[in-house]
């Protein structure tokens, strides 16, 4: 892979935009815009649900490449985590539906037991991280990916014979807290984090794992520390996009968070390209739209009802085959290491060239 | 005393054939340094094959001894051939690239292969669960008591091939020159390429080898399990894969043993404890090996070299 250290010393200072605001910018531009999309949306609820799960993905696929992306890791249980995050959020809004703060308005009090649903998740999401991480990030990357799998999959046996998750029906009747804006405001959260991790020293150490481990611990690196709290916040953001997950879907069973969503979502971190933030959520935002968009397609050109519903069997092995030709034509991902502000202008300074 | 005894058979009984396919993985990884997600979705096409041949032979010629020859072979030619085109195409143009690449191209095809599986376009069979075809007929041959210990004569002919099939290697391994080679290549494969070993034939080789005994446990399991399914892979897979891991990955007697006690802690859960509770065990037993022990059982942690 191309070394990420020139894209990172390029990326410093220069630049139309300073990088102190380069993190929050999006942040500021955007919220107005979100609340805007919010009451636009109000009277779709398809548009709001699939925007919610764009979002979702999102966090899941920026949270899973600071660790198979930044630290070279490779997880493959993310979806695990998200299920963690999902069903203690889930667990805790169903347990807390009856109570409102009486200081604040119902719709106010509500959000703030949202947020502090999603929070717990997100906490024991990250907990589970710590704990799976400890023993298996000592180990070489391979083994952390099948460790990861086989916590997905316990993950999977436990809430299947737990009563209180519902077993294998799964939990429903979770309030529907959940909005866009929320959804987005945590992508913008996760987004941010990302990018300031990578800029920092912090950032240059997990990018030092990734490229050399033993170099890396010949430098002083603290190989182990760096690599399970990349792991740790990975998870957290996992977590969280369970939680909101949970809140607005009418149902979640074990069937959610199975290898199919983590394999979606290490899918995504590839395509985009190992490292690259904004890699990620291209990813995912074209790879959640486009089985939807075929289905649509194909509904739309009246074929019958089974080719629609083909789209989605399809889809696994054509991810399947996608990783590897990838591998084979261009293991990088798209952006590579680069993020999209790095890559755009090149592309249209060379279509201005081509015009003059 | 005679429950413990019918677990303690069925859990070896059910480690032997999953030390088939940890040998598999050990194989490779001790040439190639690669863990081949793919191994247990190759052993499931086999499974298939093995299934379809045995519908063209028919419910006759299936059962008799030849038959049950012929599904064998089937099965495992046509399983190395598939390892083949794998190592050929997929792994060998990442040989020299970082390691991360050809382990997502792993699982790459193995996500392929299992999902792809379940299709129900042309002569793919569909994601629903097939019986597999009585090739031998169960019949009880060793009875203690009033049926208090049961061994099927699968059970005793599953062990007795999965034991021929591990002594065969065994042989391959330390006693041909193919073997000699191979082991070269595991040490190090630049170094026995200047000594004028074909490296590339005899990595081939071991992938085809590994796919061969794969398919070999496949039908054994789909004997013993009445059902093939295009999931079966990456469930035998993994917890083959476990018990290579929990033996010392790259070592074969170690993947037999680690094989072996995975089948009896599996038995003892499902025995004992409940069911349900059988897959999370088996991963939960890998993490605890992992912690206390990293490199397996009989493995040795080496240290990195620069």
């Amino acid at each position: 892979m191309a070394a990420p250290g020139a894209t990172l010393l390029s990326d410093d200072t220069t630049g139309p935009i300073p990088p102190a605001l380069r993190g929050i910018l999006p942040v500021l531009l955007a919220l107005p815009v979100l609340a805007l999309a919010e009451v636009l949306l109000g009277a779709s609820p398809f548009a709001t649900y699939l925007l919610s799960v764009v979002g979702v993905n999102i966090i899941l696929a920026v949270s899973l490449n600071i660790v198979n992306g930044m630290t070279g890791q490779f997880s493959i249980g993310h979806a695990g985590f998200m299920a963690v995050g999902a069903y203690i959020a889930g667990v805790t809004s169903l347990s807390l539906k009856e109570v409102a703060l009486s200081f604040l308005p119902v719709a106010a009090s509500d959000q703030v037991l949202f947020i502090v649903a999603l929070l717990a998740g997100g906490a024991c999401a990250a907990l589970c991280g710590f704990l799976v991480g400890l023993p298996s990030l000592r180990l070489r990357g391979d083994y952390l990916a099948i460790v990861t799998l086989g916590f997905g999959e316990i993950i999977r046996v436990v809430v299947q014979n737990t009563e209180a998750f519902g077993r294998a029906l799964g939990l429903s009747g979770i309030p529907q807290y959940s909005s866009v804006a929320m959804v987005y405001f945590w992508v913008f959260l996760v987004v941010l984090v990302a990018r300031r991790i990578a800029g920092s020293s912090h950032g240059r150490s997990l990018w030092a794992i990734r490229e050399d481990e033993v170099a890396a611990e010949a430098m002083g690196v603290d190989t182990t520390g760096y690599k399970v709290r990349a792991f740790v916040i990975s998870s957290f953001f996992a977590g969280i996009a369970g939680g909101l997950f949970a809140h607005f879907v009418p149902i979640i069973n074990p069937g959610s968070f199975t290898f199919v969503k983590s394999m979606e979502i290490v899918v995504m971190v590839v395509l985009g390209g190992l490292g690259s933030t904004t890699g990620a959520i291209v990813a995912a935002i074209f790879l959640t739209l486009l089985p939807e968009g075929l289905r649509s397609l194909f509904g739309a050109l009246g074929a019958e009802g089974s080719l629609a519903q083909k789209v989605d069997q399809i889809r696994m092995p054509v991810y399947g085959i996608l990783l590897v030709v990838l591998m084979l034509l261009r293991p990088q991902g798209l952006f590579g290491t680069k993020e999209l502000w790095d890559v755009l202008p090149r592309w249209f300074s060379r279509k201005k060239k081509g015009l003059t | 005393m005679s429950q413990l005894l019918q677990h303690l058979i069925n859990g070896l009984a059910a480690g032997t054939i999953y030390a088939l396919v940890a040998l598999g993985y050990t194989m490779v990884y001790g040439v190639l340094k690669l863990i081949n997600f793919a191994h247990g979705d190759v052993m499931m096409v086999g499974v298939y094959m093995g299934y379809a041949t045995a519908f063209a032979l028919g419910r006759e010629a299936q059962r008799s001894l030849w038959g049950v020859v012929v599904i064998f072979a089937v099965a495992m030619v046509g399983c190395a051939l598939l390892g083949f085109l794998i190592e050929r195409f997929a792994y060998r143009p990442l040989r020299e690239k970082p390691r991360l690449t050809a382990l997502i191209t792993a699982i790459g095809i193995s996500f392929a292969l299992s999902y792809g599986f379940q299709l129900d376009i042309g002569f793919l069979p569909g994601a629903s669960p097939r019986a597999f075809p009585e090739v031998i007929v169960p019949s009880e041959w060793f009875i203690v008591g009033d049926r208090d210990v049961v061994v099927w004569n699968w059970q005793v002919i599953s062990f007795l091939i999965a034991v021929g099939l591990m002594a065969a290697l065994q042989f391959l391994v330390y006693r041909t020159r193919f073997g000699k080679a191979m082991r070269a290549v595991s040490w190090d494969h630049r170094t026995a390429a200047l000594m004028g070993i074909p490296t590339d034939r005899i990595i081939a080789l071991t992938f085809m080898l590994s796919s061969a005994l794969a398919a070999g446990a496949g039908l054994l399991y789909a004997i013993k399990d009445t059902s093939v399914s295009p999931l079966m892979g990456l469930y035998v897979g993994l917890k083959a894969f476990v018990a290579a891991v929990i033996g010392g990955i790259g070592n074969v007697p170690g993947a037999v043993v680690g094989a072996l006690l995975l089948g009896l802690v599996e038995e003892f859960v499902v025995g004992y404890a409940a069911s349900t509770w059988r897959d999370a065990v088996a991963f939960g037993f890998l993490i605890l090996v992992l912690l206390v022990k990293p490199g397996g059982l009989f493995g040795r942690v080496a240290a990195e070299k620069v």
